[in-house]
């Protein structure tokens, strides 16, 4: 259980939530999009900019000065929240999109050769793919995909394959933003370590703002995250990089403040971090990012985890109680956090997220920036409500409401034409494996054949099944009406 | 086989029943054997599909079907843009097509009577609740977009 008068403290602490919208309070559930600030972190940026703001670097005046060691103090801070003792090696960005980039342009374009192979998994955000699939095609590389299990998680019999065509390069993210599992860093780690020499990106927009992060333990050599996801202003975002591997990067922008020397033909660059960060930085980001570890610390990341999960516990619990609502991902909450994408009815997501947002009800609908993924899943999109500290049981309490609200207008269109057209390949609840979203009479497990969620208050067969989840792949065969399949291997496990 | 809409008793301003009839027995809803055209049309933001197929004989649109993915509003906007334009001449198609465009690009009911220039758009009328909802009008127009470019992939041959 987590400190319920800590956290009740907290939502005084974001102004934004004492807004009404319509009269209704503001239920705010898009923070794995973007998160709201505190009062601290807006302060602290106010702060600056009405006594200490000016550019940073050689103004040989008072203010510069000022601006410059809060700058570096700024990178300081955040290095601290990460566990890094070497705050050069903290890297301010825009966003964790350009940090992936900055790799892409500098280690990928000098290590990555024709023929090597990079492994990602196919629920990784467009932010982590899409860099390196286009560095795959301009170096005739190979992407070797890591897949999913049915449950949402990692399928690490599939990193083990990936594993043996020697990946150079193995990125990965920590939590993922349509199903909120948590990757196993640790094990990915030692597993791909134990292959021989490999590079190891961490995706860490979703994981860093709630786990306790320490880059030394996770193992990786570079980390990549945001700072609009964890409190702090947008335009800030940082990548971590081990020293002698940032030190051997050919630089990315070039411009000001990023050179040790420049002549007519030919220029020199600069020590970390300032090689990477050409221009005039976003000064005031960092000193807002530094307040919101500032912010974070003070409540305790573990604090914040139990938070989570609580909070978490308590929404699948009540989503689960809505008829036709189905959550996707692990049920269990220590393998998840933040974000919780479910399915509602055959309806679109946009119109539920429509509907919820009439309701004041903030929440995102669509493919989330992970296409592939939902090509995988076989699903359009789904519908997120995604959690940080400022969150409580009665948001979701909210969310609940106005979900009978999407029904009420619905009703009598539980089945959107595209259902019966496009069976899902998988379900990703309790590891059943289902063709048919739960509205349809035909939905049940194709392992064991068990109703759906949907039915499960008339039927308590749920619970009496285990299906096998180390299979990797699941072979579906859409084409052929369910009656006149072959029941496949194994058939029926529960009476 | 879901119900129809007609039992639902609430009157949305966007989610009309009309539009709830469309979406869950979408009209025209299969592809045609031998199209004039096909073309495909997405909404990259929000990941929605349609493809489109046309049978233009005689300057006239023979026969019309499409199959997609999408939200409520781009299905029923998809479905009833194309039993309206069965049997119906190109040039007829073409003016609608706008008609429609502009209507819901329009800011209030005034300027959409003017810019409909006296074209009657019939039933797509019920997708004027869209135009208080900005970020869904690229929903209702996916349809719209898609059908004018076949319509000009159609009049190239």
């Amino acid at each position: 259980m987590y400190n319920k008068q800590l956290f009740a403290h907290v939502r005084g602490d974001f102004p934004i939530l004492k807004q009404r919208f319509q009269g209704q309070p503001l239920t705010y559930l898009d923070s794995a999009a973007s998160s709201q600030q505190p009062e601290q972190v807006i302060e602290a940026v106010a702060e600056f900019t009405r006594t200490s703001y000016a550019n940073i670097h050689r103004g040989l005046y008072h203010l510069s000065e000022l601006s410059t060691d809060l700058y570096d103090r700024a990178r300081q801070r955040v290095a601290r929240f990460i566990g890094v003792e070497d705050a050069p090696t903290v890297i301010f960005t825009r966003n964790t999109t350009e940090s992936l980039n900055l790799l892409a342009y500098t280690w990928g374009e000098k290590y990555i050769e024709e023929g090597d192979s990079i492994a990602l998994p196919v629920l990784e955000h467009h932010s982590d793919l899409v860099p390196w699939q286009q560095l795959a095609l301009r170096k005739k590389a190979q992407l070797r995909w890591i897949e999913i299990r049915p449950d949402g998680t990692l399928d690490l019999d599939s990193l083990q394959e990936a594993l043996t065509h020697k990946p150079k390069l193995l990125t990965f993210t920590w939590v993922s933003n349509v199903f909120g599992t948590i990757n196993p860093v640790e094990e990915i780690v030692r597993l791909a370590r134990a292959q021989g020499p490999i590079t190891i990106i961490l995706d860490g927009a979703q994981g860093v703002p709630h786990l306790k992060t320490d880059v030394q333990r996770l193992g990786v050599d570079f980390l990549a995250f945001s700072g609009h996801k964890m409190l702090s202003p947008t335009g800030i975002g940082v990548l971590w990089g081990k020293r002698e591997l940032l030190e051997r990067m050919p630089a990315f922008l070039f411009g000001g403040s990023m050179i040790s020397s420049v002549k007519r033909d030919r220029s020199s660059w600069d020590v970390l971090p300032n090689r990477f960060e050409a221009g005039t930085p976003n000064i005031s980001g960092a000193i807002g990012l530094a307040a919101a570890c500032d912010y974070l610390d003070s409540l305790g990341m573990e604090e914040i985890r139990r938070h989570d999960q609580a909070l978490m516990s308590y929404a699948i619990e009540q989503l689960n109680n809505v008829p036709g609502a189905e959550v996707l991902g692990p049920l269990d909450v220590n393998q998840r956090c933040g974000v919780l994408s479910f399915y509602f009815k055959g309806i679109h997501p946009h119109d539920i997220s429509t509907l919820l947002g009439r309701e004041g009800v903030c929440v995102r609908a669509g493919h989330h920036c992970c296409q592939p993924l939902m090509r995988e899943i076989g699903m359009g999109g789904t519908t997120r409500a995604s959690f940080y500290v400022y969150n409580n049981e009665e948001d979701v309490d909210r969310l609940v409401a106005a979900l009978g609200k999407v029904a009420q207008v619905f009703k009598g269109v539980e089945c959107g034409p595209g259902c019966e057209l496009r069976p899902r390949k998988v379900l990703v609840q309790s590891g059943h494996r289902q063709l048919w979203p739960a509205c349809c009479p035909k939905s049940q497990c194709t392992t064991c054949l068990a109703p759906s969620a949907h039915n499960r208050a008339l039927s308590n067969t749920m619970d009496s099944c285990s299906p096998d989840l180390t299979t990797p792949t699941l072979n579906v065969d859409l084409t052929t009406p369910r009656s006149q399949q072959v029941p496949s291997e194994g058939g029926r496990k529960d009476a | 086989m879901p119900n129809t809409a007609s039992d639902n008793l609430i009157n949305d301003d966007l989610y009309r029943q009309i539009i709830l009839d469309h979406y869950s027995r979408p009209r025209c809803n299969h592809r045609l054997e031998h199209p004039t055209c096909s073309v495909e049309g997405t909404n990259p933001s929000c990941g929605d599909e349609i493809e489109l197929d046309l049978l233009v004989k005689d300057g006239v649109v023979q026969d019309v079907g499409f199959v997609g993915e999408g939200c409520s509003i781009s299905m029923a906007a998809a479905s009833m843009l194309a039993e309206a334009i069965k049997g119906q001449p190109v040039a007829k198609v073409r003016q609608l097509a706008q008609a429609f465009k502009a209507r819901l690009l329009s800011h209030d009911d005034a300027q959409a009577a003017q810019e409909a220039q006296g074209v009657d758009i019939g039933e797509l009328e019920a997708l004027d609740g869209v135009r208080d909802y900005p970020v869904r009008i690229k929903c209702a127009l996916l349809g719209c977009n898609t059908l004018l470019t076949a319509l000009d992939e159609a009049q190239k041959d």
